[in-house]
């Protein structure tokens, strides 16, 4: 049977082509109806509003300061609660925030704050000495309130409120990161009714009452934070009229806002997304000096406090002609060029240079330049030479295979360990890239032989100098101590404790730089480059805005409220593009598409009734 | 053969009463145990996955072991893995889901947070794919090796293996951002603007909506069209719609009510296997456009692993996908009652 011949005629079957059609376009169109409606930026202009408008794309842990530990959520925090001090966003060095001055003991153990007066949280009540030390008591008291900040407080004895004006912090033995306490104040009026700690996340009850420069007015999981200036604060009101954290998940997709103008600030971007988006007349481009080192780091044979050995690092590396051999095989340059594309700045020491005061390179003497024929043979010296295959081999016999722990979702380890394999393959070493989505369990097993590292460096760098202290290795094998490669060398330990307990800040700087010096002989961390902050934001939406540090710094991410706090709105804040009046044309247009639509869509029913009826 | 179908399908509806019963009874039974397996097995499932939460949740923080130890008490990780997994069912029985680790909230209620967002992406595409799928899967079929048989199925495969994300960002770019004389008529991303209330909320998360929701039918609508199209050419060549034809009936309502009634068998199972998967989300396209769905919510909990948000949500996906099977058990002997025979 010819298959026409079934279908009757197509003349009497036409009418369900477009009655599908007009079913489709019927509500396609009322889906399209709301484009009359005011996009998010739009809505701000309508109602006059400046909205400052910021793509996020991590989700907030919690809006509780004793809970948060995620950078998304530690930064609203830091909007929406004074600290005791700030840091300088010239030089990120310590300032008042709500303590004006601060003031050691002459055993250096008894901290006296003069706290501001005269400052209101946002629900009028006055801010005190007591709201800081029932915060800090709260947090050494109960476990589920030091989950974030907790090790602030583990060398604290005493902390009291001798009058509304005056916080007294006594101390086990001196600490040097006194004028540095990340840790929110929060209103002991308001979180003294908190019964559980570990349960009470703290949005759910709009606005949250607050004294830094912003107050939060309202919540969305993934959707939204809105904040709002608060208009008391002690430095003066932001300019802004809101400030919202809009979601992001896809990177391209804020960069594709940013452009739109629904954004006006996106952070985080690839060398691709900042070169698709240098040259717009709208935006602006800051390639900032990061806060980030990018590194390679050595297994030191992982070990544990008791002095139980374990783990399964190569034990090639255990010599320190060996990492330094290693270290002379990377050409940081050309990582810097190929792989971050010109958006990055080569690693020497161990603190990034945009912390000026701890800043430290190697002499030409002590630098341990890409020299491969050097490196080739510091490693015959050290005993591993080249086999009849081109290999080296191990003082087992076996040829010299590293395998390196990468993370798989980024792509600079992957493309720098492509990079590793080559040149280190040349000196005869095998390279085995072992990419993971969750590294941190061989790492803690010190089942690795390298592995990829990086941190975010604060102003003052006493967490990321701990982390290589013996004190930082776990106490037996079972344990997870606070140590980042199993790293322990009694000259930086005695460095480290020396710099902790020094109160003098060229002083200290200058210990400070004496254990980078250390960490770079020793060989154990190879700081390849400091990756750039690449963010971009519309200049047709925001006039100024201050970075950090000041000359040259990034916007996002900054120890301080200094970004959003300072952001000037731009004169003419046609933020939606001009799109506006197109989303009315389009609106109508979806409108008439609709009629036409339900129009088409019914008379045809009616058509095929009245045939179906015949 | 037509009056033969439909004298067997009286007698089957006539003596079908205790049968179905028991037929329905057992695939009942059939789903409540498959759902206790699914509760066992998610406990042990994710206990598989590389990781330890406590030492994800501390790690770049500087945290000591008494820390530590506090947290694998709060979450019940000290205790032995059977003790861990009694408190996991009993809990589980009443409802209880337990505390997510990241987000220090009850697991019922992320997922009662994101559920909804994710019904309202899904269930608009869902409800428009298979819509669209069956219409152009039956007219496909009808006048088969035309050129809009041709057109239709070839632009359905095409689209059918287009990557969802890829096609999102396309759809971004074109139609949220604008190009060349095609303004940016749609937002970029996210569920809504913030802020507002009523109806203007509804338009607002509609206008959201419209995005993904293509792109989610460009991509689904084709497996529909396949399925539907397949099996009615397979009804095509039967006696009983030449007798139809023959009665005199318009060639509309041989296809409507002859036809496509005794092909609806294979998309009917496949509507209700993409109903299930419709509570899950589609991770790339909720990824894409921001979503605040369940499929965001479970890649987050994956990663940490957050173990009761990801028992969970698995638990949730999985449960869905039974049910909706066993409805489509239930279903299937109304459709042909040799089905529960």
């Amino acid at each position: 049977m010819k298959r026409h011949d079934q279908n009757g005629s197509p003349r009497r079957l036409r009418p369900r082509a477009p009655r599908t059609l007009a079913a489709v376009l019927t509500v396609s169109a009322a889906l399209l109806a709301p484009l009359g409606g005011p996009a998010p930026s739009q809505a701000a202009a309508a109602d006059g509003k400046k909205v400052l408008t910021v793509a996020v794309a991590q989700s907030v842990d919690s809006l509780s300061p004793f809970l948060a530990s995620r950078l998304v959520s530690t930064s609203i925090h830091r909007l929406m609660y004074e600290y005791l001090t700030n840091y300088d966003p010239k030089d990120a060095r310590a300032i008042p925030g709500l303590a004006t001055k601060w003031t050691p003991s002459a055993d250096k153990l008894t901290w006296t704050y003069t706290i501001r007066s005269g400052t209101k949280w946002s629900d009028g009540k006055p801010v005190t000495a007591e709201d800081a030390a029932w915060t800090f008591n709260k947090m050494m008291t109960d476990e589920d309130a030091a989950t974030a900040n907790g090790s602030f407080v583990t060398n604290f004895k005493k902390v009291t409120a001798p009058s509304p004006t005056e916080l007294v912090i006594e101390l086990d033995k001196p600490q040097a990161t006194m004028a540095a306490l990340d840790v929110p104040i929060v209103p002991k009026h308001v979180w003294e009714k908190v019964k559980d700690f570990s349960k009470f996340n703290n949005d759910t009850q709009f606005p949250v009452v607050g004294n830094g420069p912003f107050v939060l007015t309202g919540y969305k999981a993934d959707s939204y934070v809105r904040l709002e200036p608060n208009k008391e604060f002690w430095r003066g009101p932001a300019k802004f009229d809101e400030l919202l954290f809009r979601y992001y998940k896809d990177g391209d997709a804020a960069v594709a806002a940013l452009q739109k103008g629904e954004v006006s600030f996106v952070s985080g971007l690839t060398p691709a997304q900042t070169a698709a988006l240098q040259g717009r007349p709208d935006i602006k481009v800051n390639d900032a000096p990061g806060r980030r080192f990018f590194a390679l780091a050595t297994n030191p044979g992982a070990r544990a406090a008791n002095g139980e050995k374990f783990g399964d690092g190569h034990p090639s590396l255990l010599d320190q002609r060996v990492r330094q051999a290693l270290f002379m095989a990377v050409d940081r340059t050309a990582l810097v060029d190929k792989v971050f594309q010109g958006h990055a700045v080569e690693g020497e020491g161990y603190i990034p240079p945009r912390f000026s005061t701890y800043y430290w390179k190697p002499s030409a003497q002590q630098k341990l330049a890409y020299d491969p024929a050097e490196a080739a043979r510091l490693l015959d010296q050290a005993g591993y030479r080249e086999n009849g295959d081109g290999k080296r081999v191990g003082k087992d016999g076996k040829p010299i295979n590293y395998r390196i722990l990468c993370h798989a979702t980024d792509p600079n380890d992957k493309a720098v360990g492509q990079y590793l394999k080559e040149w280190w393959g040349d000196l005869g070493i095998g390279v085995t890239l072992n990419c993971l989505d969750n590294v941190s369990d061989p790492w803690l097993a010190g089942e690795y032989d390298l592995a990829f590292d990086g941190w975010s460096v604060n102003p003052d760098p006493d967490f990321v100098l701990s982390i290589h202290t013996c004190d930082a290795l776990p106490a037996t094998p079972d344990d997870v101590g606070a140590t980042d490669n199993f790293i322990c060398d009694k000259t930086y330990d005695e460095l480290y404790a020396k710099q902790l307990a020094e109160y003098d800040p060229a002083k200290r700087a200058d210990l400070v730089k004496q254990m980078e010096s250390r960490l770079y002989d020793l060989g154990y961390m190879n700081v390849m480059a400091y990756p750039n902050a690449l963010e971009a934001y519309r200049t047709d939406q925001i006039e100024s805005i201050t970075t950090m540090p000041a000359e040259a710094g990034n916007i996002y991410g900054q120890d301080g409220y200094w970004s959003w706090w300072s952001a000037v709105p731009a004169a003419s804040d046609d933020s939606s593009g001009g799109s506006g009046s197109t989303g009315v044309i389009v609106g109508i247009a979806a409108g008439v598409v609709v009629l036409l639509g339900a129009g088409v869509f019914f008379g045809l029913r009616r058509r095929a009734t009245a045939e179906d009826r015949e | 053969m037509a009056a033969d179908a439909a004298s067997a399908r009286v007698t089957k509806t006539e003596r079908s009463g205790t049968g179905y019963l028991r037929y329905g009874a057992g695939k009942l039974g059939g789903a409540v145990v498959s759902l206790l397996a699914v509760l066992v097995t998610s406990f042990f499932l994710f206990r598989l996955i590389p990781g330890d939460p406590v030492k994800y949740m501390t790690g770049g923080r500087q945290v000591s072991n008494e820390q530590l130890a506090a947290y694998r008490r709060e979450f019940g990780l000290d205790l032995p893995l059977w003790q861990q997994f009694t408190d996991y069912c009993h809990k589980a029985l009443t409802g209880d889901l337990g505390t997510s680790y990241q987000f220090r909230a009850p697991v019922i209620d992320k997922i009662t947070e994101a559920l909804p967002n994710t019904l309202i992406l899904t269930g608009t595409a869902f409800v428009l794919y298979t819509a669209l799928g069956v219409v152009l899967g039956t007219r496909s079929a009808w006048r088969h090796g035309r050129l809009g048989d041709r057109l239709n199925t070839g632009l359905a495969l095409t689209l059918y293996s287009i990557p969802s994300f890829w096609l999102g960002l396309l759809l971004i770019i074109v139609f949220a951002v604008g190009l060349g004389p095609i303004p940016g008529l749609f937002p970029t991303g996210g569920m809504e603007s913030g802020g507002e209330e009523g109806f203007a909320y509804v338009l607002d998360v509609a206008h959201h909506l419209v995005l993904p929701v293509i792109t989610l039918v460009a991509v689904e609508y084709g497996q529909t069209l396949l399925v539907t199209r397949s099996a009615l050419l397979d009804e095509m060549g039967s006696d009983y719609l030449t007798t139809a034809r023959a009665k005199g009936l318009k060639d509309d309502l041989v296809r409507r009510r002859h036809a496509v009634p005794n092909a609806m068998l294979p998309t009917v199972t496949l509507i209700f296997v993409n109903l299930g998967r419709t509570v899950a989300g589609v991770i790339l396209v909720e990824t894409v456009f921001s979503w605040p769905g369940l499929g965001g919510l479970f890649y987050q909990a994956l990663s940490v692993p957050d173990l009761p948000l990801v028992q969970g949500l698995f638990f949730v996906f999985a449960a869905a996908v039974i049910v909706m099977n066993t409805l489509a058990d239930l279903i299937y002997p109304l459709l042909d009652p040799r089905v529960a025979r």
